[in-house]
């Protein structure tokens, strides 16, 4: 046992000396949205660069926003933007700004289950703001069936499915609801948890879909991908241009086109409801945080590096992962605001 | 507890009669030190633990006050924070669960350790730790597979049918919900009560049971008239430890509460308990007022918790007198 020890040791301390010989490790945490993403990420481009290490750590965006406005970590990561306030923390802790860099982008859909009911349905704004208000209590309420002529929708109750614990989808979710209802934006507003009008609340996308699968009568929400790894039944929604559209990778990759012509220059933006005849109107980015000011000429560098990489090489693994691209003028635009870290 | 409170003071004389040093030089001093470091320890993480709770939640300490405790309204965009329906759906599954576990896990540990031949016995009990170890996010996936559906198609309907006068079992059955998480809770807690209970009867002494069965008592009024009685304290404290799980635990509930803040008389109805809502909401919570609400809620558990946990150190006092008179007649 002694002996065994002793060897660990020597094991252990060997390893130490070589991990720390020449490996620069550099700490991320934040959203979870992305995760899959951003660890094949940091894999293929530990491959590439032996000597750098990035170590990442989906905590949530609210966490992330934490630990990197505390300096506990080198970057964070985010599904909504910092606010102002956040931003304005940051500046007055620092002494100097944090950038967002949009990685890849992801979409929210309506998910449900309708015993007897097969058919792809489509939702218009009224009935996805009445349905999560609580004022469309009925399947076969006329804000439904309008949009679904030829599906028999029955008459019975909505059970309305929502996350439970504070989640980037949700801010996506709610951003998208605050545009397109006055009253959402009033009574409830925007945020990674909210004072739900109706429903139940599921843990994680998994307690949402089993939730809704369990559940007869009920719609939830899910991201994308989840919804199609899961292979869930979800359906269209009617975009600000009046066209219904189901997402996928290329009405996301549009919603993110047509918001790049107003694209600020602190990237950001919101492109829920975006315009566009194609674009799918849940989307959104997802973000890194990059500090505008590394003591650390190395660790700069590094992630200078890694975010350039990331624009180019690296946007052709999200699509494998059912990420939507970024569309080339954000790219662009981006590369331009690399040199902002200094 | 009586015999511990005896022994104590007559090692004290003992122990004074002589000097510091010698005290010093064999060691029982030094032993005596370190001991009380390790048992002031604990006093020191719990207060420690209370004044950073304390210091936490300054924020809506102040803003709130004590309607914090009376309001119902939780919305963290407009910085409304009201705890009532997370107390409610505490206390409510906590009772349910032990509504349920209380008479089952007591029952099969009298089975246990007074009726089942030895073998029987131990080799239960090695399931009942087995299960007492099972994670609770385990019982969680349970609940969402398996209680969940079998509540919403068949014993929500059951109990409408049956008992739906009472407004306990009203409104439409979503499957999550009080009673739900009340049975998850009844589940993960059995094992508690049976284990300990079990071994608290099984250190019954012998004469006990012989004197009752020498009087003419057959061996079903021994055990319950004798040996449970005798053991009452220790069957509590099984009990107590139940409760104390039941309130803090946190995966399971979550994943079969619903997940909503609302007070409702339906045990149907689904609801939100404290634990749950500070671990879904602490990692992504945005603001100051947010997260402080949600350490002030961290701070009510606590509370809650050391109230309950008095109040059965007072029941415990009250009936082990009781008890202990029937084991000295």
């Amino acid at each position: 046992m002694k002996r065994l020890s002793g060897m660990l040791l020597v094991v252990l301390a060997v390893a130490g000396i070589l991990w720390a010989d020449g490996v620069l490790s550099i700490t991320g945490a934040g959203a979870t949205f992305p995760y899959p993403m951003y660890s094949k990420w940091f894999d293929e481009y530990h491959k590439k660069n032996g000597n750098l290490e990035i170590n990442y750590q989906s905590i949530g965006s609210g966490g992330g926003i934490r630990q990197v406005t505390e300096g506990t970590v080198d970057f964070g990561a985010t599904d909504g933007p910092m606010n102002d306030d956040q931003l304005k923390a940051y500046q007055d802790k620092h002494g100097f700004g944090i950038l967002h860099f949009p990685t890849v982008l992801g979409a929210d859909v309506p998910t449900y289950n309708i015993p007897g009911v097969d058919a792809e349905l489509s939702f218009t704004q009224e009935a996805i703001s009445g349905i999560f208000l609580g004022r469309i209590t009925k399947w076969n309420d006329p804000a439904i069936t309008g949009s679904n002529k030829g599906v028999s929708l029955p008459a019975n109750d909505i059970v309305v499915v929502h996350r439970s614990e504070g989640s980037g989808t949700t801010y996506i979710w709610t951003d998208y609801l605050s545009k397109i209802s006055e009253e959402w934006k009033t009574k409830v507003g925007k945020g990674a948890s909210v004072n739900w009008p109706v429903g139940l609340g599921g843990k994680g996308n998994e307690g949402v879909t089993g939730t809704v699968k369990n559940t007869p009568n009920s719609i939830g929400y899910v991201e994308l991908i989840y919804a199609i790894q899961n292979k869930m039944p979800y359906g269209r929604v009617k975009n600000s241009s009046g066209a219904f559209v189901k997402a996928d990778l290329a009405s996301v990759t549009a919603a993110a086109a047509g918001a790049a012509k107003e694209m600020p220059d602190d990237f950001r933006v919101s492109i829920t409801d975006a315009p566009g005849k194609t674009a799918y109107p849940i989307s959104s980015f997802t973000w890194l945080l990059v500090p505008a000011k590394f003591s650390d000429a190395k660790k700069r560098d590094a992630i200078k590096g890694f975010v350039k990489w990331m624009l180019a090489d690296g946007q052709n693994y999200a699509e494998a992962l059912s990420y939507a691209k970024l569309p080339k003028e954000v790219v662009a635009k981006e590369l331009k605001a690399i040199d902002q870290i200094q | 507890m009586a015999t511990t409170t005896t022994t104590v003071p007559s090692a004290g004389p003992l122990a004074g009669s002589r000097s510091f040093l010698s005290r010093l030089r064999q060691g029982d001093e030094i032993a005596r030190m370190i001991t009380f470091l390790f048992a002031a320890s604990v006093v020191l993480v719990t207060v420690l633990l209370v004044f950073e709770l304390w210091q936490g939640s300054a924020l809506p300490r102040h803003k709130f006050g004590f309607n914090f405790f009376r309001t119902s309204v939780w919305d963290p965009i407009f910085g409304q924070f009201g705890a009532l329906p997370f107390i409610y759906g505490t206390l409510v599954t906590a009772a349910v669960s032990l509504l349920i576990a209380v008479p089952l896990g007591i029952g099969a540990a009298i089975f246990l350790a007074e009726l089942a031949p030895a073998r029987v016995s131990d080799t239960l009990e090695f399931f009942i730790d087995l299960l007492a170890a099972v994670p609770s996010v385990i019982y969680g996936v349970l609940g969402i597979f398996i209680v969940v559906p079998l509540m919403r198609q068949y014993i929500q309907p059951a109990l409408k049918h049956s008992l739906g006068f009472l407004p306990l079992f009203q409104g439409p059955a979503y499957g999550v919900g009080f009673l739900t998480a009340g049975i998850v809770l009844a589940i993960m807690v059995i094992p508690y009560i049976i284990s300990v209970s079990r071994e608290v009867l099984l250190s019954v002494p012998r004469d006990q049971r012989e004197a009752a069965l020498s009087l003419g008592a057959t061996r079903w009024e021994s055990t319950w008239k004798v040996v449970v009685p005798f053991a009452r304290a220790g069957i509590f404290g099984s009990i107590f430890l139940a409760l104390a799980r039941a309130l803090g635990e946190t995966m399971a509930v979550t994943m079969v509460i619903g997940n909503t803040p609302t007070i409702s008389a339906s045990l149907f109805s689904p609801g939100y308990s404290i634990a749950a809502v500070i671990a879904n909401e602490f990692t992504e919570a945005v603001g100051d007022l947010h997260t402080q609400s949600l350490i002030e809620l961290a701070l009510v558990l606590f509370i809650l918790t050391f109230i309950l946990n008095g109040v059965a150190r007072l029941l415990i006092v009250a009936t082990s007198q009781r008890g202990s008179g029937m084991g000295n007649v």
